[in-house]
C-alpha cells in the first residue's frame, strides 16, 4: 500500500498543488475585478447620466463592492415551494463555474496561461455554448412564468448569436491556421485583426458578444419592464449573486477573447513599447473592452425580441457567411493561407 | 495506471447516466443526464487523444441538439401523453428492444477489463495536430462523401422548413424597413397650445 502511494500517487501531489496555486492566481484576481467592475459600471453610468453614482462608502465610494456583497451574504436564502430544488440550486453554481472555467485557457502574456492546449478556440466554443444552461435551468426550476419566459428567451438568443459568434471565429481561423490561442496573438505581429479584412467582423463579434452576455441592449432574458427580473426572478441571496458573479465574469472573459482576437492580445501598439510587460497590454485592452459594454448599456435602448431575432439570423449571419467566402477567396487569390 | 483509473471512471458514469436517461420518469431529468452522458463520452475522447472530436462534441450536442431537446421537453407536457399511448406502441417497442437487447448481448458477451484500456487512437497521421488529421482526411481521402453528406443535410433542412412554414393571413407582421425608415416628421407633429384653450383632439 505505501508502495503504491509512493510510487503511483507521490509525483502526481505536488503538480496538482501548483496547479492549484495557479488557479487560485488567476480566480482570486478575477472576483476582485469582477467587483470593481459593478462599482465601474455604477460610475460610469453615473457620469454619462450626469450623476454622481456610489461615492459615500469609503473614499470615492470604493468600499461599495465590499458593502454590497457583505449585504447579498447576509440575506435569507429563499427556495420557492413549488420549484425544483436540485436543479433550482444547481443553476447559479453553473453560471460561477462555466464563467471561470472558461479563463484557464487565456493567455495573458506570452507563455503566461494555465493550460496551453492547441484547441483553445474550441474550448472557449465548447464553454460558451454550455453556459446557456445555467440560465435554462434557473427559468425552469423556478417554477415561475417570469423566469420561465426569461430562461427560453436566453436559450434562443444565445443559440441564435452562437452561429455568428462561430462564424466570426471561423474567418479568424482562416488567417491564423491554429486554434491555439497564443498562436492566434503571434499571428497580429504584422497587424491586428481589427484593422483590415476582418474589420466587420469584429463588429459583428461586438453585438454577438453583448447578446451572449445578456447585456444591454439584449438583456432581454432578465428585462426588468417585462419580465420583473426575468430567469432570476425567484433567486435571492448568494444564488443570486452567483449569477451576478457569472454574468460580470463573463463580460470580462469575452472583452478578454475579443482583446486576444482582434486587438493583438499582450502586443503593445508600436514595437518601441516593447519595455512595458505584455499583461498590462492585455489588462489595458480588456478594460477598454468593458468600458464598451457600459458605454452601450448607457447609450441604447433596449431591442424588441423580434428585432433582436431579426438582427442575428438575417442580418449578422448572411454578413458572417459572406465574409467567411470572401476572406477564405482573399487568402487563396493572394496565397497568404498561414502554413 | 492513473489513465485506466479515469477511463473506467467515466465508462462507468456514461453508462449509469445512460441508464438513467431512459429509466427516470422526469423528462427533464433525462434530458439532464443526456447531458451528462455526451460530457463522459467526451471525457473519454480526451483520454484518447482526439480532443478535437471531444470538444465538437461538446459544441455540437451539449451546445446545441441538448438545449433544443431541453426546449421542447420544457415546453410540453410529455408525461401525460407517454401513459394514453404506452399501449399503442408497445409492440413495435418490444421488438425495437429486442433487437438492442440481442446487439447488446454479442457485445458485453466479448467484454473484458483491459487494465491499458486506453490508447491513443489517432495514429497514422504521423506528428500533425489532430485538428489538421482529420481536416486533411476529410478534404482528401474522403471528400465526396463529405459534400454528399452536408447536401444531405441541407436538404434535410430545407424539408423541415418547408414542412413547417405556413403562412399566415392573420399575423401582424413587423416591416422594420418602415419602422426604421420613419423621420421626424412622420412620427411627431409639433403644435402650439394656446393658454387656457387647448387643442382640438
Amino acid at each position: 500500500m505505501k508502495e503504491l502511494f509512493l510510487d503511483t500517487i507521490w509525483p502526481f501531489v505536488w503538480p496538482l498543488m501548483w496547479i492549484a496555486i495557479k488557479i487560485l492566481c488567476i480566480i482570486l484576481p478575477l472576483l476582485g475585478a469582477v467587483a470593481y467592475l459593478t462599482y465601474a459600471e455604477r460610475r460610469v453610468l453615473a457620469a454619462m447620466q450626469l450623476r454622481r453614482g456610489p461615492n459615500v462608502t469609503g473614499p470615492f465610494g470604493l468600499l461599495q463592492p465590499i458593502a454590497d456583497g457583505v449585504k447579498l451574504l447576509g440575506k435569507e436564502t429563499v427556495l420557492p415551494t413549488q420549484s425544483n430544488k436540485v436543479v433550482f440550486l444547481l443553476a447559479p453554481i453553473l453560471a460561477f463555474f462555466f464563467a471561470l472555467v472558461a479563463w484557464a485557457v487565456i493567455p495573458f502574456q506570452a507563455g503566461l496561461v494555465l493550460a496551453d492546449i492547441n484547441v483553445g478556440l474550441l474550448f472557449l466554443v465548447a464553454i460558451s455554448s454550455l453556459s446557456v444552461y445555467s440560465i435554462v435551468f434557473a427559468g425552469w426550476s423556478s417554477n415561475s412564468k417570469y423566469s420561465f419566459l426569461g430562461g427560453i428567451r436566453s436559450a434562443a438568443q444565445m443559440v441564435s448569436y452562437e452561429v455568428c459568434t462561430g462564424l466570426v471565429l471561423v474567418t479568424v481561423l482562416l488567417r491564423v491556421g491554429s486554434l491555439n490561442l497564443s498562436a492566434i496573438v503571434d499571428a497580429q505581429r504584422d497587424g491586428w485583426f481589427a484593422f483590415g479584412l476582418l474589420t466587420p467582423m469584429f463588429v459583428v463579434y461586438l453585438i454577438a458578444m453583448l447578446a451572449e452576455t445578456n447585456r444591454h441592449p439584449f438583456d432581454l432574458p432578465e428585462g426588468e419592464s417585462e419580465l420583473v427580473g426575468g430567469f432570476h426572478t425567484e433567486y435571492s441571496s448568494m444564488a443570486f449573486a452567483m449569477f451576478f458573479l457569472g454574468e460580470y465574469s463573463n463580460m470580462i472573459l469575452l472583452s478578454a477573447i475579443s482583446t486576444i482576437l482582434f486587438w493583438g492580445g499582450w502586443l503593445p501598439p508600436f514595437e518601441a513599447l516593447d519595455f512595458i510587460p505584455g499583461i498590462f497590454w492585455f489588462l489595458g485592452k480588456t478594460a477598454a473592452s468593458l468600458f464598451f459594454f457600459l458605454w452601450v448599456r448607457a447609450t441604447l435602448p433596449r431591442y424588441r425580441y423580434d428585432q433582436l431575432m431579426r438582427i442575428g439570423w438575417k442580418v449578422l449571419m448572411p454578413l458572417c457567411l459572406v465574409w467567411v467566402v470572401v476572406t477564405a477567396g482573399y487568402l487563396v487569390a493572394f496565397d497568404k493561407l498561414p502554413h | 495506471m492513473i489513465a485506466s483509473i479515469i477511463f473506467y471512471l467515466f465508462a462507468a458514469v456514461l453508462i449509469a447516466s445512460a441508464v438513467m436517461v431512459v429509466s427516470v420518469r422526469n423528462p427533464v431529468y433525462a434530458v439532464l443526464f443526456l447531458i451528462l452522458c455526451f460530457f463522459n463520452a467526451s471525457g473519454l475522447f480526451v483520454l484518447m487523444g482526439a480532443e478535437f472530436l471531444a470538444l465538437i462534441l461538446l459544441v455540437v450536442y451539449v451546445g446545441a441538439v441538448a438545449v433544443l431537446f431541453l426546449f421542447v421537453v420544457m415546453m410540453l407536457d410529455v408525461s401525460k401523453n407517454a401513459k394514453q399511448q404506452f399501449r399503442r406502441y408497445m409492440p413495435a417497442g418490444l421488438g425495437v428492444a429486442l433487437v438492442l437487447f440481442a446487439q447488446l448481448a454479442l457485445v458485453l458477451g466479448s467484454w473484458a477489463v483491459d487494465p491499458g484500456a486506453v490508447r491513443p487512437v489517432v495514429k497514422g497521421a504521423g506528428q500533425l495536430e489532430n485538428t489538421k488529421a482529420l481536416g486533411r482526411a476529410l478534404f482528401t481521402d474522403y471528400l465526396y462523401p463529405f459534400e454528399v453528406s452536408g447536401l444531405i443535410l441541407l436538404v434535410a433542412m430545407m424539408g423541415a422548413i418547408v414542412l413547417t412554414l405556413r403562412s399566415r393571413s392573420d399575423a401582424r407582421r413587423q416591416n422594420p424597413k418602415r419602422q426604421t425608415g420613419i423621420s421626424v416628421a412622420e412620427a411627431i407633429e409639433v403644435r402650439k397650445v394656446p393658454f387656457h384653450q387647448g387643442v382640438d383632439p
